[in-house]
Parts: structure tokens; C-alpha cells; sequence
């Protein structure tokens, strides 16, 4: 088995490509190898990518069909109206996946292995969440497909329809980064689980996404009206072109719910990018 | 000069049932090329070794050198030249045999080509070629131990760190396992063990280390462990339990400590100083107080009577008194997991 080391001989020399290879190419492809390894994870567990691709058509038809009939919005079509307030739950509740995953790998001991290789330690992060956009994105072609097939038409041209679309995984992007670090400190998959849907729940609900925040009574008018999810519904309907006439437009993030929606990804992005990364520093298994 | 160094490791968790000192300024020297065991219970502070070694945590107070590069200040340069595989098969269960170990690879910066080629020489090595391309999801235990060894392997490390690595397998692949290291060791590479089994310090480590809360309280070869506890033990197994008061006496006549017993009370043991002497007197002497026996002898002491001997408890640490292990860097009391580890009580005999 003389393939196995070469201890005696060997001098303690780092591979050739170490010093030839920059460190941000380095970064870059440690982050593609993590990626990579992220993405065979979904090809391999049918189940996985079984409900990635279902509870997005679930949620279209429930709340299209059921709901749709009840609910009357003033000058929209309760479909057109909820489809972008769908599209951002379903996103949102998506990132949740990366801590579940980050839970689960440090968990199995994975993240130990990561940290006793000489790879990049943000490149585990980057292949985290960059998987987690991806599977993201295969929801929301889902979601715009079973959309068009319940009668959901966008109205603002093509260019606007894709910036909403960019805006929604732009958004649930810079939420994988919270729920990674809150996978790196709860450390249980199951307890990130129930954690998230209690936070999520209220925070997709007490929005504008299944009604207008006017319907709401006040105390939750005013939290709706501030919700960052709000921003980001609200920008997506408007750039979709499916907001109806009569809504209320009184505070700041409804007024300019793109800007909104930038300074919120900013903030997210600048807060919990280096948090994550020195969580992860200090994280080992049990 | 050793090749792994640690000097004054402190390593201290609180959670809420208390502090604990997972090191206690624990020392170890490793010459380059030796197997060097660390040996202790559950939460003596083996892992927590390990893993300042191995670059996972840093300790509270203390400092660490592998190969000469100082493991606090330039951990990065350490993990260019140590493997390490945990407690827990680390794999990716979703990735075949073959590309787990080329994740590795490319993690190292060998680049694809030369990933894929390593991956594909550790498979064969380790006699999983006919199971590298399956998903690691249905390999047995020992089997997913064995990736997990190779993965420390893949850029062929100078200082292996294995940690228990052999804890949940069954006795079969436990065997395997041993002989795996053993020809790694072979050739050559300095390797850091633990391990709460006493047969497996005997087998593969040149020297043992002995680690009870959170410091090395005795080392040496195995023989010289067990030379500590000196002499012989002379083993008497009585046909009737009702003699045992007047055989314990018997054996207390000539022994160096008390009697221990075990069976009901049927099989006495006692360590002596001069096994053939004191044997033939206890003999003696039983027979004449008409005490009928099963089975009677002398043995040498073994790893576990030197356990015993050194830190006043078996070697198992049921006890469950010092739990440094289980306690996360963060200070949280891990759940107990343990019903999937065997924790029986190996004895050499």
C-alpha cells in the first residue's frame, strides 16, 4: 500500500498549484468544488428535489383556487394579484434549506473534514448558499409555470418581469446567509425546522403577499407595512404589472419598495456574510 | 526534535451544570514516525486534543506545533500536511465512494485530474473499487470508515490525527481497520490515536499516552504500562460461592492490594509480587481449609489492570462524572447519542 503516503521521504512542501494558483481563483473554485458537491446532493435524493418541485405548484393551486374565489381585490384579479406574494413566500421559506443542510453537515461531521483542509473557510458558505439560489431557481420556474397555467399573465413587458424575478432571488439569496448562520449556532436540523416556520409564518403572512395590508387590522397593518417581505412583494407586483390601482402606498417601503428591497439585501449581506464566516471558524462538531 | 508538540493545553467549557476542564495543561511530545496512542475514558479530553492539533479549536491557554509550524498562528500551513479523520465517518452520503475523495482533492488544490487519480488509487487500496461508484448512502459502517480514512489520506499526510477510529464498528470490521493502519503505519507516517479500547492501544500504538481529565497522567510502551502495575495476578475460581469469605482471606494473605471478585463471588483475583510463589502458597493454603476450585492460575496484568492501577477507575468511564467530550465548543451539553457505540470492556488475556 506504498500509495497511501509518502511520509518518510516527503518534505512538508504545499501542492505546486498552491503558490501558482492566486488566492481568489483559489476562493473560487474551493467555493464551485462546494457547490458542486451541494448540487449532487439535490440530483441524488429524488425526494428532495420532489418537493422542491411540488410544494411550489401545492402552494400556487392552493392559494389560487382556494382562495381565489373568496377573495376580491379592487381592480386586479385575485391570481395576477397573488402570484407575486407566492412567488416571495415560497423563496423565503426556501432559504430555510440552508440551514437545515449547514445543521446537517456539521452534524455528520462534514464540517470538520472542510476545516482541517487547506480550502478557502468562506468557500464552504459560498457553496451553501449558491446551491440554495439554485434550487431557488428551479422553484421559481416552477412556480411561474404553474402561475401561467391558473391564468397569472404579467403586464409590464419582459425586461420588468425578469428584474422581479431577479429581485425575488436576490432577496431569498442574502436570506440563505441568516439561515446558515442560524444553522451554524442552533446545529440541529429538526430545530431549524420548527425555528424558521415560526419566524417565517408571521413574517410572510403579516404582509402584503395574500392580501392588501389595508384588509389587515391595524396593529398589523403597521407591521405589514414595514415587513421587508411587503417591499419585496410589492416590488415584484409592481414590476410584474399587477398591482391593482387602489393600493395604499404610506410608508416608506411601500413608496420605494426596490430601493427597499436593495438596502435590505445590503444590510443582510453586510451583517451576516462575516458573522457567518466566523461563526464557521469556531464551529466543530459535538 | 517531535513532530507533534503540545505544551500547557488548557481547554476550559462552561455550560450550565457547571466548568469543565476538557484540558487541564495537558504536554505531549510525538517523535516523527511513531503511533503514538492516546488512551482514556470518555471525556478525558482525547478529542479535545486532537482537535487543537488537528486546527478545529483553539485552546484557552497552551501552544501546539506540528512539524514545527505553530498550529495557533498558521493553521492553514498545518492542514497542508496533516489528514485527520473524526469520530463520526465524515462522508458525504449523497456522493459516490470515488467523489467524496475527489472532493477532497480538489479541496487540497490538486486540481480534477489529478483528484480523480488519487480518488481512484486510495479506492483500490482500500479495496472498495467495486463500491467507489456507488452513493456512500449504502455502504456499511465500515465501509464509510474506510472512505472516511482515505479522505485523510488523499494528500498523503505526513501526521495522521484518527480519532477513535474504530468506535461503532463491529468486531470484524474493527479488525480490518486495525490492519488498514497498521500498514499505513508501516511506512512510515507519525500518527496520533485515541481511543478508549485498551486491546486497540495494544495493538497499534508504539507508545501510549494515558489522558485522564484533561491531562497525560502515565506514558510508556504498553509493556512498560503494564510493568507499572507490576508482578502477577494470581485468579482462583471457586466450585462453591459459599467459600468465598474464607477464600478472599486466603488471597488477602498474599496479595500486594485487595482481593477483587467477580461471578457471585465465585472467581477471586489479587495481584501479587511473586506469581509462582505466591500462587503455590494460596494453593496451599486453600486446600487445607478444604476449599474446592474450578479453575485456578496466574496471569500478567494487562492494559486495563494498568488503567485501573493509574487512574483509580476502569477503563470504560461509565461513571459519567467528567463529560468534556460531550460538551460543544459553544458550551452546550451534546445529546446523548451513545446507544450506538458499543462501550464493552475489552480485555487482553
Amino acid at each position: 500500500m506504498s500509495t497511501l503516503t509518502d511520509a518518510p521521504s516527503s518534505t512538508p512542501s504545499p501542492p505546486p498549484q498552491q503558490e501558482v494558483v492566486g488566492a481568489f481563483s483559489t476562493w473560487l473554485a474551493d467555493g464551485w468544488t462546494v457547490t458542486w458537491r451541494n448540487l449532487n446532493k439535490i440530483k441524488r435524493s429524488p425526494d428532495m428535489l420532489f418537493f422542491a418541485v411540488l410544494q411550489p405548484i401545492m402552494f400556487v393551486l392552493l392559494f389560487s383556487q382556494v382562495y381565489g374565489g373568496i377573495i376580491e381585490i379592487e381592480g386586479s384579479d385575485y391570481t395576477n394579484f397573488l402570484m407575486a406574494g407566492i412567488f416571495a413566500q415560497t423563496v423565503v421559506f426556501g432559504s430555510t434549506f440552508s440551514g437545515a443542510a449547514m445543521a446537517q453537515d456539521l452534524k455528520e461531521g462534514l464540517i470538520d473534514r472542510f476545516r482541517t483542509l487547506p480550502m478557502n473557510p468562506s468557500a464552504v458558505l459560498i457553496g451553501r448558499t449558491n446551491s440554495d439560489l439554485a434550487l431557488n431557481s428551479i422553484s421559481m420556474v416552477i412556480m411561474i409555470a404553474t402561475g401561467f397555467a391558473v391564468g397569472w399573465r404579467f403586464t409590464n413587458g419582459f425586461p420588468s418581469f425578469l428584474a422581479g424575478v431577479g429581485l425575488l432571488l436576490l432577496f431569498s439569496y442574502a436570506f440563505s446567509w441568516v439561515m446558515t448562520l442560524l444553522g451554524m449556532v442552533v446545529r440541529t436540523p429538526e430545530t431549524i425546522n420548527n425555528a424558521a416556520f415560526m419566524i417565517l409564518f408571521p413574517l410572510t403572512f403579516i404582509s402584503n403577499a395574500f392580501v392588501p395590508a389595508a384588509s389587515l387590522p391595524r396593529p398589523l397593518e403597521i407591521f405589514a407595512n414595514w415587513n421587508p417581505v411587503s417591499a419585496l412583494v410589492q416590488s415584484a407586483r409592481d414590476l410584474f404589472g399587477n398591482t391593482p390601482d387602489g393600493i395604499v402606498r404610506d410608508t416608506f417601503p411601500i413608496e420605494h419598495p426596490i430601493v427597499t428591497v436593495f438596502v435590505g439585501v445590503a444590510v443582510i449581506l453586510v451583517v451576516f456574510v462575516p458573522l457567518s464566516i466566523r461563526q464557521f471558524a469556531r464551529t466543530s462538531s459535538r | 526534535m517531535p513532530i507533534i508538540e503540545a505544551y500547557d493545553l488548557v481547554k476550559i467549557y462552561s455550560s450550565r451544570s457547571g466548568t469543565v476542564h476538557a484540558l487541564a495543561g495537558l504536554n505531549l511530545s510525538v517523535p516523527e514516525g511513531r503511533v503514538e496512542g492516546l488512551l482514556g475514558p470518555n471525556g478525558a479530553g482525547k478529542t479535545t486534543t486532537v482537535k487543537v492539533l488537528n486546527t478545529l479549536i483553539k485552546p484557552d491557554r497552551g501552544s501546539a506545533r506540528v512539524d514545527g509550524i505553530d498550529v495557533l498562528a498558521d493553521p492553514q500551513r498545518v492542514r497542508r500536511i496533516i489528514g485527520a479523520s473524526g469520530q463520526y465517518a465524515a462522508v458525504d452520503e449523497n456522493l459516490t465512494g470515488l467523489e467524496n475523495l475527489e472532493m477532497v482533492g480538489r479541496l487540497y488544490h490538486l486540481g480534477v485530474r489529478q483528484s480523480r487519480r488519487r480518488a481512484a488509487e486510495l479506492v483500490e487500496a482500500f479495496g472498495l473499487t467495486a463500491a467507489g461508484n456507488r452513493p456512500v448512502k449504502g455502504f456499511s459502517g465500515g465501509m464509510r470508515r474506510r472512505i472516511d480514512l482515505a479522505g485523510a489520506l488523499v494528500n498523503k499526510p505526513r501526521i495522521l490525527f484518527l480519532d477513535e477510529p474504530t468506535t461503532g464498528l463491529d468486531p470484524r470490521s474493527r479488525l480490518g481497520m486495525w490492519e488498514t493502519i497498521s500498514e499505513l503505519v508501516r511506512e512510515g507516517t507519525t500518527v496520533l490515536l485515541t481511543t478508549q479500547y485498551l486491546e486497540e492501544a495494544d495493538a497499534l500504538a508504539d507508545h501510549i499516552s494515558v489522558i485522564d481529565q484533561g491531562r497525560v497522567i502515565a506514558k510508556g510502551t504498553a509493556d512498560e504500562l503494564k510493568a507499572q502495575v507490576g508482578g502477577h495476578r494470581v485468579v482462583v475460581t471457586l466450585v462453591d460461592a459459599a467459600d468465598s469469605g474464607a477464600a478472599r482471606e486466603v488471597l488477602a494473605r498474599y496479595g500486594s492490594a485487595e482481593p477483587s471478585g467477580a461471578d457471585g463471588g465465585r472467581e477471586l483475583e489479587v495481584a501479587v509480587q511473586q506469581g509462582p510463589v505466591a500462587l503455590q502458597r494460596v494453593l496451599a493454603d486453600l486446600e487445607q481449609q478444604d476449599i474446592r476450585l474450578h479453575d485456578a492460575g496466574m496471569r500478567r496484568p494487562t492494559l486495563d489492570d494498568a488503567f485501573l492501577t493509574l487512574t483509580g477507575h476502569p477503563a470504560d468511564g461509565a461513571d459519567g462524572t467528567d463529560r468534556a467530550d460531550e460538551i460543544d465548543p459553544d458550551g452546550r451539553a451534546k445529546p446523548t447519542d451513545h446507544q450506538d457505540t458499543p462501550r464493552r470492556r475489552e480485555t487482553v488475556v
